[in-house]
């Protein structure tokens, strides 16, 4: 195995900026960890060698020729697979587009090739975004490296575990109710939802569109911002996008500090459900961040316990609409004989996985005439409470923290067949997307019962994305301080 | 409210989703069971309060009117199950009658 892929992105871009690495070594070392280890992760539904190898080469080209490098010049990424890329297939982690390859490139990837990063193939998720386990996937499930019979989480799962699995440094997700945050935690990787609207929606193929959100995966707080801040933006072709300066997060995440940081506890994140395990390195972070000079307190958000229901109505209204394109007759699967409204559905039907089938009627159920009012109207102004929830903690605290998942990884097949179980897994996630404000999950150590990691959510207000990479920089260096080495040196699922 | 094995398979219709008799006898109880728990939102008193359509509060977002590139026919057509006449071919829309 080439020490390559034990590097950082901000040690890679440096190496190859400085000539000590050339892109074509590094781009070469993660496609034979892919090759090595991919068979038993599943963590990528296409990998792009040739196409990656051709990106490497001109970052080569131009560091030859004394033409400015982008910021990830040279530095793998894993993109999920709903970024709409141009000479890769799109799948969505659906069999109504297999094979489908996009005509146009979204904003981030588009971004992403600027700035000199190799993309090195497209990550396995759940379907549509929809699940937290990657078992939704209609090209089966991803293993977590930690452990090959857990789920990876989801809906990015596929991202979370090749960066876990040393196959890509960064990797893109998106985020509509903890489909980044959560993945990260069970693997033991840093990821961030940043605020809605702090980068582009143009390209990433829409799940619930008031809530979704790009995102970056690291192994490192500080590689987690580098690809933060290269994605993020103002984009005219999103009209969600906010027109509005990148905070500097790539400053906070060298600069880790918590001192007279005023840190607020979410109350109602405690209690039945939660696994002993990942309350214990909670209470940990929290001693360690009182150490460090934080003053923590207890906050009260007592609507969020309604963000769950409310999500489940808003996200599956949202799913019927969004997902009525998928109808057989532009692009994708074409299914079945007979009239148009025929071919559809049977399309539909053929392409559709369960867990899309139940959003999609469980939307077209909330928004139907009669129920409207008391379902998706009342889930809408639980979302305003929310909003308030938020604003009141964030009157006496600077960020609040919470697991960011009741659990560590579960068991492969455990909570498949079993949609509550399975959407209990974002409890503690969804407020966030609701509000539209920033979070980051922070490896925090392993559960002493299952040895398998857990994360710290840090939430900030909108546009304050660089209070998570502060506190999340400062608790990163503490633990890896206390450990003696990153906490991914302790992952064993692939045998090291 | 429970929410009946027809009532289902009358929104699977609405979804144009032609679900089997296996699927709807699976997807029935659970959605039941969904419904029942998300109608926890109705416990909340929302008597005047707005509801939230999106989190930034962006109202009457533009962009200035100028042509720019856009994609040309064969991209448009590239993913398409059929194609005829450089436009989409699909089954018939109309009855025969």
């Amino acid at each position: 195995m080439s020490e390559l892929i034990k590097k950082t992105a901000a040690e890679l871009a440096a190496a190859v900026a400085a000539g000590e690495a050339s892109a074509v070594e590094v781009t070469t070392a993660h496609l034979e960890q892919i090759a090595a280890v991919d068979g038993q992760v599943r963590a990528f539904l296409h990998v792009a060698a040739d196409d990656a190898l051709a990106q490497a080469r001109e970052v080569d080209r131009k560091r030859a020729a004394g033409e400015p490098l982008g910021a990830l010049a040279g530095v793998p990424v894993a993109v999920k697979d709903l970024f709409t890329t141009v000479g890769m297939p799109t799948t969505c982690g659906s069999k109504i587009l297999q094979g489908w390859r996009p005509p146009y490139e979204s904003t981030v990837t588009r971004r992403l090739r600027d700035a000199g990063a190799v993309l090195v193939g497209k990550t396995n998720m759940d379907e549509f975004a929809m699940g937290s386990s990657t078992e939704n996937s209609g090209f089966g499930p991803t293993r977590n490296p930690w452990d090959l019979s857990k789920v990876p989480g989801g809906s990015s799962g596929g991202s979370a575990a090749a960066v876990a699995a040393f196959e890509a440094p960064l990797a893109l997700g998106t985020d509509t109710g903890g489909s980044i945050r959560q993945p990260a935690a069970v693997c033991g990787v840093v990821g961030t939802k940043p605020t809605y609207g702090g980068n582009s929606r143009y390209g990433v193929v829409a799940f619930a569109s008031s809530l979704d959100t790009p995102g970056p995966f690291g192994r490192t707080v500080l590689d987690a911002a580098l690809l933060h801040e290269v994605m993020s933006g103002h984009d005219p072709m999103d009209s969600t996008s906010i027109n509005a300066a990148v905070p500097p997060v790539v400053e906070a995440a060298r600069h880790g500090d918590v001192a007279g940081l005023r840190i607020g506890v979410v109350s109602e994140f405690s209690g039945d459900g939660y696994q002993p395990g990942v309350m214990t390195r909670f209470a940990e972070a929290v001693e360690v961040l009182e150490s460090l000079g934080a003053k923590v307190t207890e906050v009260s958000c007592p609507h969020f316990k309604y963000a769950l229901p409310a999500y489940y109505l808003i996200a599956p209204s949202e799913v019927s609409s969004n997902l009525a394109r998928f109808d057989g007759m532009r692009y994708g699967l074409r299914a079945g004989s007979g009239s148009a409204e025929e071919v559809m559905a049977a399309t539909r039907e053929a392409g559709f996985g369960a867990e899309v089938k139940r959003r999609i009627i469980l939307g077209t159920y909330a928004l139907s005439s009669g129920y409207y009012d008391a379902y998706y109207g009342k889930a809408q102004q639980v979302r305003t409470l929310i909003i308030r929830d938020f604003d009141a903690a964030f009157a006496q605290v600077d960020v609040l923290i919470s697991p960011p998942t009741p659990t560590t990884a579960f068991d492969i097949g455990e909570r498949a067949d079993d949609p509550m179980a399975m959407y209990l897994a974002d409890l503690c996630t969804i407020p966030s997307n609701l509000a539209g404000n920033a979070a980051i999950s922070v490896p925090v150590g392993l559960a002493p019962e299952d040895g398998l990691p857990v994360g710290l959510q840090v939430m900030a207000p909108p546009l304050a994305d660089d209070r998570l990479y502060r506190v999340a920089a400062a608790v990163e260096a503490a633990f890896t301080e206390r450990r003696g080495h990153p906490l991914l040196a302790e992952a064993r699922g692939l045998g090291r | 409210m429970p929410i009946t094995r027809d009532e289902v398979a009358h929104l699977a219709r609405l979804s144009r989703l032609a679900l089997s008799d296996e699927e709807l006898d699976h997807l029935a109880p659970q959605l039941d069971q969904i419904i029942a728990s998300v109608a926890q939102v109705q416990e909340v008193a929302a008597d005047g309060i707005p509801p939230t359509t999106h989190a930034t509060g962006l109202v009457n977002v533009y962009r200035a009117d100028e042509p720019v590139p856009c994609l040309t026919p064969e991209q448009a057509l590239s993913g398409a199950p059929a194609v005829e006449l450089q436009r989409f071919k699909v089954p018939r829309i109309l009855d025969e009658e």
